[in-house]
């Protein structure tokens, strides 16, 4: 059903009607959508890019899930505890549980849908190796996974008859009178004809936040719109200063930077080198971790072989203390040409077996940097790679604490604690896009009345998104974003202090105020500058809860860093930083404790709880980094003693 | 037989404005290279071809010159018009008085006509359906292989195992050329190594072809279930990916023999033995 | 470094023209990063489609200097410079804007594509599948749909009336994956052959020789689905065998009654949902 309202100045709005509407179509919006219509309600799908080119598409390493197929002694608890310990404990208790539960049975269902994914021996779904994951448990398909699930899942959503309104652009949500979340109105990016939806539930699944750094593995679409609108319809949001840096990105050659490379090629043996040649990671070496770490070159480079009699190299220290390492070495102006460091695998192992081991690297590399890594160093340095924190939500519904909205993927909070495991985003996905799906097919159910929708609010939606066309001589929005990422970059990157935060909030209102001002020229049609335009807003208000996050949580903790107090506390490790926006449209902040595990579940982090829980001080990341490629399904040795909660992807 | 009445029909609009200038191409690099190579190639084979079928002599090298040599345009060559010698043992052809290449090339020239990678390159080339990519084809109407005759390459197959028998037929010739009559009975010369060469070129050219690639594993559907055929497949599929240099190649062998026998045959060289 | 001219396509459905930009050279860009600093600067409103920027989500497909690539993956370095790189929509598909095309076409032929029908799973309810099963249509599932191959196939590049009954090189081998599926019981080849092309495709490579994904569509796909098409249509002995045995695959249209939903109309069609700009065209 779709009708047309006419709007002051000739301007007019597409208004539909549906049961469920679901934003965002990467793994977690397609999977909610998919169980929408499976149920028979008029179900909707709407994403601001085509249909199968959402972010998840990037997802290379595979999907956790403790199927068992590689090691039968794995199950839900290991996986539960795993994730626990690797979001140090400040992860939603039932999210976490439900995830490792469900995992399994999601990618089964894949299968049924057509996945393809590696295979072992005796025909089973491989699994492989993964930073802090206890037993292989990865399912994949080489270095493309995310693609896999995505087009499964689009194939899936296709032969529902699902109905996909794409390069579609959602501004904001409307609430009723009723205080449910009954409308959305957005835009068609190829006309720029504006368009609202009416619906009994929505769920948002628009993913992460990446865009608001200067160096950043996410794709264009990660401008944090969906955090932005659950924030300005009153959602709580929890631990948004829980962003994950990865430090090795590419930095070089410009066409590449933020580009993720994998862990495995330190796992392989690559060191990090300054301009002048050294390996600086030996000097930076943290007394917490002197006893297990090497101090010579020889006993590190022993170490690949022989990971019993050496200690681990220094370049497999924990992610923060890598990355705060070439941090310092280039600010000491030992930086490489590019502002990184150098990843140098070439002088260190043959050019066959980087090829073997790194085949995507090597790949990556020498297509888009012209640099063939068997010869020549890669220029790294950390790059923005996901978000943990994000839209507080129920754990067995995601629904928000705004009635009517329910949130998956990305977008929502809590899964993850303070630090992701390589590999559960992509099960996450499924598990609660499922759920989103499920639960806001009831919540449509049982709604009564019609949503309504507020003509005036969508009135004002569109006059604001209009508006920079008709400032005559506002900034360029490219120069906005441009400022907003170096101020975000500079000082809410990986590592944070008090007075810098404190600045950046202080840009942040700057930048409010120089986006307010934009000016944006030519035709609506598939206007970039525009898009970009109406990007703003979402990623300042993405940028603010960070900022505003990371200067309460006084403690490092997983993705989060604070140079002014490096260790864990573990009072501030039992609360959630909750903000919202209260009625009057001003900030709150407060930390509310996490919820309780039952004690059955928190009794599985009493055994060899050495490496567990809390922070970076005992964040037990550095084991085996050579978590590996794993394709061959075959259990190592020393595999379940050398523990590593180091992210992979 | 199946209908598919049942997979509804989305509709295409059609139509649409397209971006871009209206021109052939906007590629700057020699894209008709490779096209008027192939032509000419190709027209220089069909040419001297067509020369050879009708000299309908010099093509055979008997037991006068003390060798078994025959060129591969014209075997089997079973026909009453066969020169002496030349004959099939088992069965002859009296009513065939017209040249015996005919008959000798219609299976090769089915084959060939028919196989994959010709119909690209002939397509390309002669019927420049398209010239190269990004090149508009300027033809008015395409239906491609949808109809009479075109239609016909479906039954590339059937070719393709005759033209196994003509390869059984000529290996079995390239055999009999290292007998060596009266010149030390059997030996190796340079057109026994030549008709070698062209009879092992062909193998891998009709071994390599897709029809066959098809029939030995490529309509299974569960390889594991099918190993013997998974394996013919495995053998068959990576000669396949090199189909295109064993199509030109056995086409350079097959006028390159024919030319080395025509000479011999003809007394402008003897055929040197080498050993 | 020098500067560098790219010459853009600037238009939409009512004409255009080509526009020059002379940017500096910087060392180590790819041409989207050009188009990005074109936009960042002197062109704010060139429409340009793009999302990862890392060869992985198929948007940035465009025509550079005349050859069907990506944007993101093709680098400055490997293109002369000293005249200016010519940059176009793609052809095949109606202009939206610049270099932005309504790719609709593409997800109309995915809308008709009967789904994996898969066969009963193990007792346990999951399946056995080898990698020597799977290995075959992981080759496809390769695909990034950047729909390069349909843009360049002449079959629709130069003949607009053929859209309709042309599914395509990239649902080729989405047909060939189905087809090959060790898990599938349903037969597409009819539909294949009557209503999808299969025969209008006359082998000549264009949309191997384009795939950034390496996928050799034309021998690993199209060939051996003409070649199964043979086996249900063309080839007698194959149909004697049939006969005799009594082994057909089932039936589109049995297919089709048992999975009614996968098949059913939905209220409308993907174009109108894509908003395409009414003066787009006819239907
Ligand atoms: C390089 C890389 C590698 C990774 N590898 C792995 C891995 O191996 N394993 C793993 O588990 N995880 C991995 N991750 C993380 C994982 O890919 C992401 O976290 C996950 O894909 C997020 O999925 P999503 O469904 O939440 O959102 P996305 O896939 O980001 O999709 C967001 C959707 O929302 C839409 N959208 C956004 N805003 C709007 C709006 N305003 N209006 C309408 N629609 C909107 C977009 O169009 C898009 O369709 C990786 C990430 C990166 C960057
Ligand atoms: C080397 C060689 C190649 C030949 N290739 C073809 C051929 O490709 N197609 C063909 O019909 N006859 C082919 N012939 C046969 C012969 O040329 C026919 O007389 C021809 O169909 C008549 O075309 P026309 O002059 O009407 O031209 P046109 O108007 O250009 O075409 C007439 C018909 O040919 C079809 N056609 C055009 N190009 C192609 C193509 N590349 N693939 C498939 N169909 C095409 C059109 O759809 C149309 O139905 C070929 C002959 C030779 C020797
Ligand atoms: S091989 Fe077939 S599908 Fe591929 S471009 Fe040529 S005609 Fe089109
Ligand atoms: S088959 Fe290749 S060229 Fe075609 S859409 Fe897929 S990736 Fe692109
Ligand atoms: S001979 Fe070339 S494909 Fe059969
Ligand atoms: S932007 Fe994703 S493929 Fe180029």
């Amino acid at each position: 059903m779709s009708t047309t309202i006419d709007l002051a100045g000739g301007e007019t709005l597409e208004l539909h009607d549906f049961d469920v509407v679901v934003i965002g179509a990467g793994g977690a919006g397609l999977r909610a959508a998919v169980e929408a219509k499976q149920r028979g309600l008029r179900t909707a799908l709407v994403c601001k890019s085509l249909l199968g080119k959402a972010h998840t598409v990037m997802a290379e390493g595979g999907a956790a899930a403790a199927m068992g197929n590689v090691w039968p002694e794995d199950n839900w608890q290991v996986h539960f505890r795993d994730t626990m310990r690797g979001g140090k404990m400040l992860n939603n208790w039932r999210m976490a549980q439900l995830h490792a539960q469900e995992s399994p049975d999601r990618i089964y269902e894949l299968e049924r849908w057509g996945a393809l994914f590696d295979r072992t021996k005796d025909g089973r779904i491989l699994q492989r190796d993964f930073g802090g994951h206890r037993y292989a448990r990865l399912a994949h398909v080489g270095d493309r996974t995310g693609l896999e699930l995505i087009r499964t899942l689009q194939q899936r959503a296709v032969a529902l008859g699902l109905e996909v309104f794409m390069e579609c652009k959602v501004l904001r949500l409307l609430k009723d009178s009723t205080g449910q979340v009954s409308a959305a109105v957005g835009y068609w990016r190829p006309t720029g004809g504006f368009v609202a939806f009416t619906a009994k539930a929505f769920v948002l699944a628009t993913g992460g936040v990446g865009k608001a750094w200067k160096y950043t593995s996410n794709s264009w679409e990660s401008t944090g719109d969906g955090h932005a609108m659950a924030l300005w319809a009153g959602a709580d949001m929890i631990d948004m200063e829980c962003v994950q840096f990865h430090p090795t990105g590419m930095v070089w050659p410009l066409s590449v930077r933020g580009i993720l490379v994998t862990e495995g090629v330190r796992g392989d043996g690559g060191v990090l080198r300054n301009s002048e040649g050294r390996r600086f990671m030996f000097d930076y070496i943290p007394a917490m971790f002197a006893a297990e770490t090497a101090d010579t070159e020889a006993e590190a480079d022993r170490w690949y072989d022989d990971h019993i009699n050496n200690r681990r190299p220094p370049e497999l220290l924990p992610r923060d203390e890598v990355a705060r390492s070439i941090n310092a070495e280039v600010k000491a102006g030992r930086g490489s040409p590019h502002g990184g460091v150098f990843l140098d695998i070439a002088s260190r192992r043959s050019a066959d077996y980087i090829r073997r081991r790194l085949p995507s690297m090597y790949h990556q590399f020498k297509e888009l940097a012209g640099v063939d890594i068997t010869q020549e160093p890669m220029e790294v340095g950390p790059t923005c790679h996901y978000i943990m924190g994000g839209v507080r939500v129920d754990a067995d519904t995601a629904a928000t604490t705004v009635p009517g909205l329910f949130a998956a993927g990305e977008v929502a909070g809590g899964m993850h604690g303070s630090n992701r495991l390589g590999g559960n985003s992509l099960s996450d996905l499924l598990v609660f896009g499922r759920r989103a799906g499920m639960a806001a097919a009831d919540f449509a159910e049982g709604r009564v009345g019609q949503p309504g929708f507020d003509e005036a609010e969508a009135r004002q939606v569109v006059a604001d998104a209009l508006a920079p066309f008709s400032r005559e001589d506002g900034e360029n929005p490219y120069e906005v974003h441009h400022a907003l990422q170096e101020t975000m970059q500079s000082l809410v990157g990986i590592i944070r202090t008090e007075s810098e935060l404190r600045q950046a909030l202080d840009e942040l209102a700057t930048l409010e105020e120089r986006a307010s001002h934009v000016a944006v020229r030519g035709g609506r049609a598939y206007n970039p500058g525009w898009n970009l335009a109406t990007d703003l807003p979402s990623m300042l208000a993405v940028s603010q809860l960070v900022t505003r996050g990371a200067i309460e949580r006084r403690e490092s903790r997983g993705g989060h860093t604070r140079d002014d107090y490096p260790k864990a506390d573990p009072e501030l490790g039992k609360v959630n930083m909750v903000q919202r926006l209260d009625e009057r449209g001003q900030w709150v902040l407060t930390p509310e404790p996490l919820p309780q595990m039952p004690p059955e579940l928190a009794a599985l982090f009493d055994e060899g709880a050495s490496t567990s829980a809390n922070g970076a001080a005992t964040d037990g990341k550095a084991g085996a980094a050579t978590a590996g490629d794993g394709r061959d399904g075959q259990p190592r040795e020393g595999q379940q003693s050398t523990q590593t909660t180091e992210e992979g992807r | 037989m199946s209908t598919i009445e049942d997979v509804k029909p989305v509709p295409v609009t059609l139509g649409g404005v397209r971006g871009g200038p209206e021109r052939r191409t906007l590629r700057r690099d020699r894209w008709w290279a490779s096209p008027a190579f192939t032509y000419a190639v190709l027209t220089l084979f069909v040419a001297y071809t067509a020369w050879a079928v009708f000299q309908n002599a010099d093509y055979y090298v008997g037991v006068n010159m003390h060798r078994d040599l025959i060129s591969p345009l014209y075997s089997p060559c079973i026909m009453g018009s066969c020169v002496p010698g030349a004959h099939g043992t088992f069965l002859v052809l009296h009513w065939w008085t017209i040249t015996p290449a005919i008959f000798a090339l219609s299976v090769p020239a089915a084959f060939r006509s028919t196989c994959y990678y010709y119909r690209k390159a002939y397509y390309r080339s002669f019927w420049q359906a398209p010239p190269a990519c990004g090149v508009a084809d300027g033809h008015a109407r395409y239906t491609g292989e949808t109809r009479f005759p075109l239609i016909l390459q479906n039954l590339h197959r059937y070719a393709w195992g005759l033209a196994l028998v003509w390869n059984v037929i000529l290996t079995i010739d390239a055999v009999m050329a290292f007998r060596m009559p009266g010149d030390g009975g059997i030996g190796v010369s340079v057109g026994s190594l030549i008709l070698t060469v062209n009879a092992i070129a062909l193998w891998l050219y009709s071994l390599s072809c897709h029809a066959c690639r098809h029939l030995c594993g490529g309509h299974v559907d569960q390889f594991s279930k099918a190993p013997i055929r998974h394996r013919l497949w495995k053998l068959v599929t990576p000669l396949n990916g090199r189909h295109m240099q064993f199509a030109w190649f056995s086409l350079f062998m097959v006028v390159l023999a024919d030319v080395y026998v025509r000479i011999v045959a003809a007394g402008w060289i003897h055929d040197p033995k080498l050993f | 470094m020098g500067d560098v001219t790219m010459r853009i396509w600037r238009g939409d459905q009512n004409g255009g023209q080509f526009v020059d930009y002379t940017v500096p050279e910087v060392e180590g860009e790819v041409v989207l990063d050009v188009v990005h600093r074109i936009q960042a600067g002197p062109a704010p409103d060139l429409a340009c489609r793009w999302n990862c920027k890392a060869g992985k989500c198929g948007s940035c497909s465009a025509e550079i200097n005349g050859k069907p690539r990506l944007m993101c993956m093709t680098r400055m370095d490997q293109l002369p410079t000293e005249e200016p790189i010519v940059l176009a929509p793609m052809r095949t598909f109606p202009i939206i804007r610049d270099l932005v095309t309504d790719v609709s076409f593409n997800y109309v032929m995915a809308r008709q594509l009967p789904p994996l029908k898969p066969r009963d799973p193990e007792p346990d309810g999951t399946y056995r599948m080898q990698q020597v099963d799977v290995e075959r249509g992981q080759e496809f599932r390769k695909c990034i749909e950047c729909f390069l191959c349909q843009d360049v196939c002449h079959v629709i590049r130069d003949h607009e009336e053929n859209k309709p009954h042309y599914a395509g090189p990239r649902f080729f081998i989405r047909y060939m994956e189905l087809e090959s599926h060790p898990l599938d019981t349903n037969d597409r080849r009819e539909l294949l052959r009557q209503r999808m092309g299969i025969g209008l495709c006359n082998i000549t490579k264009c949309c191997t020789e384009v795939c950034p994904e390496g996928i050799k569509i034309t021998d690993n796909a199209i060939i051996p689905l003409k070649e199964r098409v043979v086996d249900g249509a063309y080839d007698p002995i194959a149909w004697l065998g049939r006969k005799i045995l009594r082994r057909t695959k089932r039936s589109a249209r049995e297919v089709a009654a048992d999975a009614p939903a996968a098949y059913a109309p939905t209220s409308e069609d993907l174009g109108e949902r894509r908003a395409v700009p009414e003066t787009a065209g006819r239907a």
